[in-house]
């Protein structure tokens, strides 16, 4: 028997080919958001055909070819007083003839790759942070806006709103398609990282909420950083942001208790852990670790989930490396938030009064100034040094801070705990 | 979510896929790793190399292969973590088999999605799964 249901495989067919179609288009017609529109124009021909021809053998050539031909059509129906259509057609002709051996001889070249160019335009710093993520989910995700609207908990004509205003942007900017150099390729390269991490962490913060869709976020996010572990694979950042989301995402299934209610780190049930996604993950660590420099940010946060995934229980982390790591971090990329996870690492290294000394230097720290954490990692260090009065007023404190009500009562209770030690 | 692709068939003992199959199905792997979805793969040796233990009635019967069965054999398989099944059966007909020699006279691509623990509910024998699991995983790594 077969079986085939036409619009769930278009649907497929566009979420392998869209990010390739789109880039390839773009680099024809040197606009982003002309790209998609050719693109779109593409996709619909599918939609009308496919159900009665079938899916093509080679549905990416098909729907490039359509898009293409948009593309002529479209400069062709472009009047511009100075050229005449024959001139326009031409135009395109040749630019596509110029790409064609252009690409072939830069194919191990980092400009070599539309993808890649694609991926650095959606997230430009032209941009604004939510345009960069919504276009980047929708040129190199695949996904639609509505899914795009769900995931982020906001309206639809919002999203297509930020996406048109992205492409105007630019548009108006006149941003080159073209993969950055020198100094500008980092900081281009981990504003994409950025974006990434993004939209990894907004799934993984709403994982334990019920809706499906916003975990299905890290999911997409694992996939681009796959995507673009494979295009640059001789940055050691992006293995090292593969890694930190292949570790988090093993995690996925123990964060949460069957009431809904967050499981910390160390009290989770180690066994549900995936150990595929751990087992990928320390072999992208390995590859950020084997370019032999300092370890960057991501790889660094890497190291530290690594610890704790290749720890058989929690009584046996490796408290005193992942100390270490959280120094290399802070002295890279300080904030008070790896400030307050260092003290809790020397803490478990070292002792309680160790990570007490760090904690104390961050209390007046404005930034962290409604951080539930930092009451609650202080009275826990204090309840650990018998100082069950002092602890009890940061357990009350942290209790008032969070938004989260299981949080609160077992701050609460850790505050009533306290009161009865005293 | 997650699923195997499994390649059923049986190639002849001895013989290794021709170059141009190799090259083929490298290209198609590195298709898989570019798009992100590829988690892992293997190929497996011809049923020839192959033992069977069947239990029946109580007993223990050790088989020798090679399995004449060879559509219902198993070669090698891909897991791959895409957003659909659909996606996952539009990347399995993207497989450059032929149907034409490769694995017996025609080769098939069986597409299964991946039970999780989390499907069968507690209990200390699924307690016990997850442990080995873990342990097993562990060992490899």
């Amino acid at each position: 028997m077969t079986t085939s249901d036409p619009r769930r495989a278009i649907d497929a067919v566009w979420r392998i080919e869209s990010p390739r179609l789109i880039a390839g288009l773009a680099r024809m017609v040197r606009d982003v958001g002309l790209a998609e529109d050719l693109a779109q124009d593409a996709l619909v021909a599918a939609l009308q055909q496919w159900p009665e021809s079938g899916v093509p053998d080679n549905p990416g050539a098909w729907l490039m070819a359509i898009g293409k031909r948009r593309a002529v059509d479209h400069f062709r129906r472009r009047e511009v007083a100075d050229r005449t259509q024959h001139d326009l057609g031409r135009e395109l002709q040749t630019q596509q003839e110029a790409a064609v051996p252009n690409l072939d001889a830069k194919i191990d070249d980092d400009v070599g790759d539309d993808l890649l160019r694609l991926m650095f335009i959606a997230c430009h710093p032209v941009l604004s942070k939510e345009a960069r993520i919504a276009l980047t989910l929708r040129l190199l995700g695949g996904l639609t806006t509505g899914e795009i609207a769900r995931a982020f908990l906001i309206q639809e004509p919002t999203v297509a709103q930020r996406i048109v205003r992205a492409k105007r942007t630019l548009a108006e900017a006149h941003v080159p398609f073209q993969v950055p150099h020198g100094a500008d390729r980092a900081a281009r390269l981990s504003s994409v990282l950025e974006v990434i991490y993004l939209v990894f962490n907004e799934g993984y913060s709403a994982s334990t909420g019920d809706d499906w869709v916003r975990p299905a976020l890290c999911e997409d996010a694992l996939r681009l950083g796959r995507v673009l572990a494979e295009l640059v694979p001789k940055e050691p950042e992006v293995h090292g942001l593969v890694a930190l989301m292949e570790i988090q995402a093993s995690r996925l299934r123990s964060r949460i208790g069957p009431g809904g209610e967050p499981i910390l780190l160390l009290d989770q049930d180690r066994a549900r852990w995936d150990q595929l996604l751990i087992r990928r993950g320390l072999a992208a660590l390995n590859r950020a670790e084997e370019f032999g420099g300092a370890l960057g940010p991501y790889a660094l946060q890497a190291a530290i989930a690594a610890c704790h995934a290749r720890a058989r229980t929690a009584s046996e982390t490796d408290w005193e490396g992942i100390a270490a790591l959280y120094d290399a971090l802070a002295e890279i990329a300080s904030s008070p938030v790896v400030e307050l996870n260092r003290a809790v690492a020397v803490a478990m290294a070292f002792g309680p009064a160790a990570g007490l000394e760090l904690v104390d230097a961050l209390t007046s720290e404005p930034s962290l100034k409604g951080y539930h954490l930092l009451p609650s990692v202080r009275g826990d260090l204090l309840a650990k040094l018998r100082r069950y009065d002092e602890a009890r007023t940061e357990f009350e404190r942290a209790a008032w801070l969070t938004q989260n009500v299981r949080v609160r009562e077992l701050l609460l209770e850790r505050a009533a705990a306290c009161a009865s030690s005293s | 979510m997650r699923f195997m692709m499994m390649v059923k068939g049986d190639s002849e003992p001895g013989v290794l896929p021709s170059e141009e199959m190799l090259a083929a199905m490298a290209k198609y792997n590195e298709e898989l790793m570019k798009a992100g979805v590829l988690l892992d793969l293997s190929g497996l040796r011809p049923s020839a190399e192959g033992v069977r233990v069947k239990f029946s009635g109580g007993k223990r019967t050790v088989i020798d292969g090679p399995f004449a069965e060879s559509k219902e054999l198993l070669a090698g398989y891909w897991i791959i973590d895409v957003k659909s099944k659909a996606e996952a059966i539009e990347w399995a007909k993207r497989v450059p088999f032929t149907g034409g020699g490769e694995l017996g006279d025609q080769a098939e691509i069986e597409i299964r999605p991946f039970f999780e623990l989390d499907d069968f509910g507690g209990g200390p024998a699924v307690e016990r799964h997850r442990e080995l699991g873990e342990e097993l995983a562990k060992r490899k790594a």
